[in-house]
């Protein structure tokens, strides 16, 4: 794979991180930081939802039984989230934490193709695409 | 135990091994695991699915203070994100395959060995190493700050360190954990990256390791919203907490404690494996 195939015009100088790079990794680390605390704030609110109404259940995981449709999937969490359930809410919190590394990647490929480095933009690419497979995709056909 | 009492019970205990494991250094998810197999009787599987979004959440929460030090190289990251993504997927894949007791014995492995290596001081970096020609093509030599000046470094075994990422990913996706024991073998003495980048560089990649093997988690139904709760929280908490004391406490103790925690737990762990009492 040629690094930068047709583009004489850009430096092929030893320059592997020119300041952009410093300035993304910025802008995507407090990205980062406002997603977990803002799915940290969901969670704790399905967290509240959930404690009043199962506070005085018995608690049990020692058999494991996986959990319903509703807990599993994006429109499944969506789904009870609009029937008003806690554990909704939890999952949705945890989807949103899932989301912020996703996000990360798909901020990089924008940031690569701002700089120009096709073979950067196609590996994030990969990457982001095996995140987005292992999200919406894993649970088909099982 | 009710609901409060066990949502109570696992969020101080997941906030302690976060705050330990930020503390030292060592991570907090490799404790979680046999934590809450072994004291609150929970399903592994549950068990794997809770902390691994726990360790989203603290490398994704920690993300913006290491990349105010300037030292992770974004390149580095993501070209090994490829291993370690694939790799999670497959761990993940074959985690729902392979029998609990094998998770458990598989896991007391990891952690002896990760007892092992906190112990082993670390390698010196090594200097002025000539440019490897993959590396160069591929663009991961970079520099950093050091001093006042800026260091440069050049990368090496591209081919090796990209299998033990495979490898780092694919334990990852098996056992709910960032692995960090494995990425430090892989960049550290494979590829001789030097510590600061190193570290900083694989903080970043955990999360985006541990989102490949969590959407198989969650679809699959491992992901239990009552226990992934108090622990996502309470170790968010404890790492938070931890790296903002991180700089004045003395960690020698600490850490040496901590070795000697996930060292009995391995221990533990692979005498349930074996006799299948998990």
């Amino acid at each position: 794979m040629p690094p930068t195939g047709g583009q004489p015009s850009q430096s092929q100088s030893f320059q592997p991180q020119p300041w952009r790079d410093r300035r993304l990794e910025l802008i995507l680390g407090n990205l980062l930081r406002a997603g977990v605390l803002l799915s940290a704030a969901v969670v704790l609110a399905g967290a509240g939802v959930y404690l009043s109404r199962h506070a005085h259940e018995a608690a049990n995981y020692r058999v494991f039984r996986g959990e319903p449709a509703d807990y599993r999937t994006v429109s499944g969490v969506i789904h009870s989230v609009w029937s008003g359930r806690g554990q909704g809410l939890i999952q949705l919190g945890l989807l949103l934490l899932i989301a912020t590394p996703i996000a990360r990647v798909a901020f990089s490929v924008v940031g690569f193709s701002i700089e120009r480095d096709r073979m950067y933009v196609i590996f994030t690419v990969i990457v982001l695409v095996v995140l987005l497979f292992s999200l919406l995709g894993s649970g088909m056909g099982v | 135990m009710t609901i409060l009492d066990f949502t109570a019970v696992v969020a101080a205990v997941s906030f302690g091994a976060g705050l330990l494991g930020s503390l030292t250094g060592l991570g907090g998810g490799v404790v979680l695991v046999p934590l809450l197999t072994l004291l609150f009787h929970v399903d592994i599987r549950y068990a794997i699915g809770a902390s691994l979004v726990s360790v989203i959440a603290t490398s994704s929460g920690a993300a913006a203070a290491y990349v105010k030090e300037g030292f992770s190289n974004i390149r580095i990251g993501m070209f090994l994100e490829i291993a370690t993504t694939v790799g999670a997927l497959c761990g993940a894949f074959l985690a729902t395959r392979i029998p609990t007791s094998a998770l458990a014995t598989i896991f007391g492995g990891v952690l002896l060995y990760s007892a092992f290596l906190s112990r082993k001081p670390r390698p010196l970096d090594q200097r002025d190493l000539p440019p490897d020609p993959l590396a160069t093509r591929l663009r991961l030599n970079g520099n950093f700050p050091e001093g006042g000046r800026k260091r440069k470094y050049n990368v090496q075994h591209v081919p090796a360190g990209f299998s033990l990422m495979f490898g780092a990913g694919a334990l990852s996706g098996l056992l709910g954990i960032g692995s960090g024991a494995v990425k430090v073998l892989a960049m550290d003495q494979a590829m001789r990256i030097p510590f600061k980048v190193s570290t900083t560089t694989s903080n970043f990649m955990i999360g985006v390791t541990a989102a490949a093997s969590a959407g198989v988690y969650l679809n699959r139904g491992y992901v239990d919203p009552g226990l992934a709760m108090p622990v996502m929280l309470g170790v968010l908490g404890g790492s938070l907490l931890g790296s903002r004391i991180l700089v004045k406490a003395e960690t020698k103790s600490l850490r040496l404690v901590f070795s000697v925690v996930i060292l009995a737990l391995g221990l533990q762990m692979l005498y349930k494996g074996l006799w299948g009492r998990i």
